[in-house]
């Protein structure tokens, strides 16, 4: 009986197929919006996931003054750092493995008749292990050249804004007053989940950067890469015990640096992706309420064009609950193809979507099962109303239509 | 007393079925009683407004009576709520309509399909069961066609084979040809009277037209919402 049901209603909405589309576009629309969405987030989600584990997720970065986000951002009247932090950091901490001073400045780099502003790093050569970044061509500084020789490595960006095809080892160009001679070219790494250009930087050894730029040995931020195996928590906690020694904090009193953990920072950009990715879902669930009103509307105007049909079944022995059902039925359907051609559309656009904006394609299963389930349940809920109508009508007065 | 040979199928007592309250009040039926035993051909003639679509309704066990009795095969119809009267329509009654009912844009083969729907009956035998009920009006070779494509009087076969398919106790026909020329009202009422004696299916219709009424039995003649007279046809008494 049912099955007979279920091709009655198919039976129902392609006769109308036109008018049955339309009648579902709502929830085509809501649903495609919902799982586009989705599909999409998860892909940006990922991609976050992916961009900071390219950063290194075993990096922390060491600041002073409290509860500030990513490298070297706003003023802090906290006191700044010491080389000497530094030594001491990596000979009694067995959790971190690399520990360097970072520094950087926005500056005008000169070669010949070409000049380009860019952000220079002053840093030592553990900074390349720590993020990872290995040399196209060339060197990294030496021991003698940390201690403040004038040497640079350049970001691809910077070498194809001042060389063009030009090989830029062994060139000098010139930062400030400071001239440097070029001794390696970073591997390029694109853009940065901020959007921002990360090969559009200079890194020139720390003490170089001090004397010859900053004019202070302050250390404005400390970079530091755990070892292997040690956990965050660990990491975070060894060093702000040191820290607070190393600073004279009082047992009473709150700490006067930050350490940053990747961690956060991808918490962070999940956060903000899934903040979006709720709002959209609103909007897609508004549409979905939408369409379930459109699907009412159709039905009731179905149920009135069939009066007589109605009659005629119940005058061979259809009772009340089974032309309910024969409506229902209809109204699931027809919300449950909506959902599908939602879905499939959904599928589409994410997939769009994601090539787009550069992220990896993921399709969820669990959304497009309760996007199915939603759509079905628009149909039951809105289709209702109208089948009950339908279910209450006097026969007599049905065939009469 | 000789006694009845024929069992009573239907039996109306003092039944009223009263539409409106006080000076709006109108009876429809305003004091009706007959029986009808199985294997008769009733004709129910009258002038219009006189109550027949509305006895028709009763008997058909899609309207109840206001006041008095209605039994079929011995229940008493009053006392059963919707459904059930539903289920007595699914399993007793076959319905000829003078604007025919069939629903549009479907076979002829699925509007005979259609009681056995609800009657539970598999895919195979309702088609087998609804090809027969074709057969026997002669339409056999029109299953597939849809109502726009037939006449009104195959249209009105077509309905008589729904009737028929679930294997009614009585056909209930209200005008069945009213719509139709004399030559198809003439074809319809073979039909009809074919059924009635060969296979002994009770019949119980409305007409206002004597020739067709000359098919059945017995009349029973209304007027006002009371039954003036009930007597054979020149036929029954033959
Ligand atoms: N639903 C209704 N509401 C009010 N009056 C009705 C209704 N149905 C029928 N009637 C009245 O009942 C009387 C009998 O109607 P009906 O049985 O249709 O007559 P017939 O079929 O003999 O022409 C008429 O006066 C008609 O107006
Ligand atoms: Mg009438």
């Amino acid at each position: 009986m049912l099955w007979e049901t279920f091709k009655l209603a198919l039976q129902a909405i392609r006769r109308n197929t036109m008018r049955s589309f339309l009648t579902v576009l709502g929830v085509v629309i809501g649903v495609a919006a919902v799982i586009a969405m989705v599909t999409i987030g998860a892909g940006s989600s990922a991609q976050v996931t992916a961009d900071v584990e390219t950063l290194g997720a075993n990096r922390l970065m060491l600041s002073p003054g409290q509860n500030r986000m990513g490298p070297g951002s706003g003023s802090s009247s906290a006191r700044p750092f010491d080389l000497s932090d530094i030594d001491k950091i990596v000979e009694q901490l067995g959790s971190i493995g690399v520990a360097v001073p970072t520094a950087t400045d926005q500056l005008v780099a000169v070669f010949g008749n070409e000049n380009y502003q860019t952000s220079v790093t002053g840093t030592d050569s553990g900074y390349l292990t720590l993020s990872e970044w290995e040399l196209s061509s060339g060197r990294g500084f030496t021991d003698a050249e940390e201690r403040g020789r004038s040497v640079c490595i350049l970001g691809q960006t910077v070498v194809d804004e001042l060389f063009g095809s030009v090989s830029p080892v062994g060139e000098d160009i010139r930062l400030g007053t400071l001239s440097c001679e070029v001794i390696g070219v970073l591997e390029p790494k694109g853009a940065s989940t901020f959007g921002t250009d990360q090969d559009d930087v200079i890194i020139i050894p720390f003490r170089t950067y001090a004397r010859r730029i900053a004019g202070t040995m302050d250390v404005p931020m400390i970079s530091l890469m755990m070892r292997d195996g040690v956990s965050t928590d660990r990491a975070v906690n060894d060093l702000t015990a040191l820290m607070r020694e190393i600073r004279r904090i009082g047992a009473s009193d709150e700490d006067d640096f930050t350490i940053n953990t990747m961690e956060q920072l991808s918490a962070m950009l999940s956060g903000i992706s899934s903040v979006l990715t709720g709002l959209l879902s609103a909007v897609a669930g508004v549409s979905l309420l939408v369409g379930g009103i459109g699907i009412m509307n159709i039905m009731l105007v179905s149920v009135t064009e069939r009066t007589r049909e109605i009659g005629i079944r119940m005058a061979v022995g259809a009772q009340s609950g089974q032309v309910l059902l024969q409506f229902l039925v209809e109204a699931i359907v027809l919300s449950s193809i909506g959902g599908l051609l939602g879905i499939i559309l959904g599928m589409a656009l994410g997939f769009v979507g994601a090539n787009a904006l550069n992220v990896p394609f993921i399709p969820d299963p669990s959304i497009i099962l309760i996007a199915f389930a939603f759509s079905a349940a628009v149909g039951v809920v809105f289709g209702y109303f109208p089948a009950r109508s339908a279910a209450r009508l006097d026969p007599i007065e049905a065939l009469r239509h | 007393m000789a006694t009845d040979p024929a069992p009573t199928l239907i039996e109306l007592r003092d039944v009223y079925r009263i539409y409106g309250h006080g000076e709006a009040e109108v009876r429809a039926l305003d004091g009706v009683s007959f029986k009808i035993t199985t294997g008769e051909f009733v004709a129910i003639m009258g002038p219009s407004g006189s109550g027949k679509s509305t006895a028709m309704n009763v008997l058909g066990c899609l309207d109840r009576p206001t006041r008095g009795h209605y039994l079929f095969n011995g229940v008493e119809v009053g006392g059963l709520d919707r459904d059930q009267r539903a289920l007595l329509r699914r399993h007793y009654l076959g319905f000829i309509f003078q604007g025919y009912n069939l629903l549009p844009r479907t076979t002829a083969l699925q509007n005979v399909e259609l009681p056995l729907i609800y009657k539970g009956i598999g895919r195979a035998e309702r088609e087998a069961r609804a090809l027969a009920a074709l057969d026997r009006v002669g339409l056999a070779k029109r299953s597939h066609h849809e109502p726009s494509e037939l006449s009104g009087g195959q249209q009105q076969r077509v309905a008589i084979a729904r009737a028929l398919a679930s294997d009614p106790k009585v056909i209930l026909a209200d005008e069945p040809t009213g719509n139709l020329d004399t030559r198809r009202s003439e074809e319809i009422m073979e039909l009809l009277q074919e059924l009635n004696r060969r296979e002994g299916l009770t019949i119980v219709m409305v007409t206002h037209e004597d020739d067709m009424a000359e098919f059945a039995d017995r009349l029973i003649w209304m007027v006002d919402g009371q039954v003036e007279f009930d007597r054979p046809t020149r036929k029954g008494a033959a």
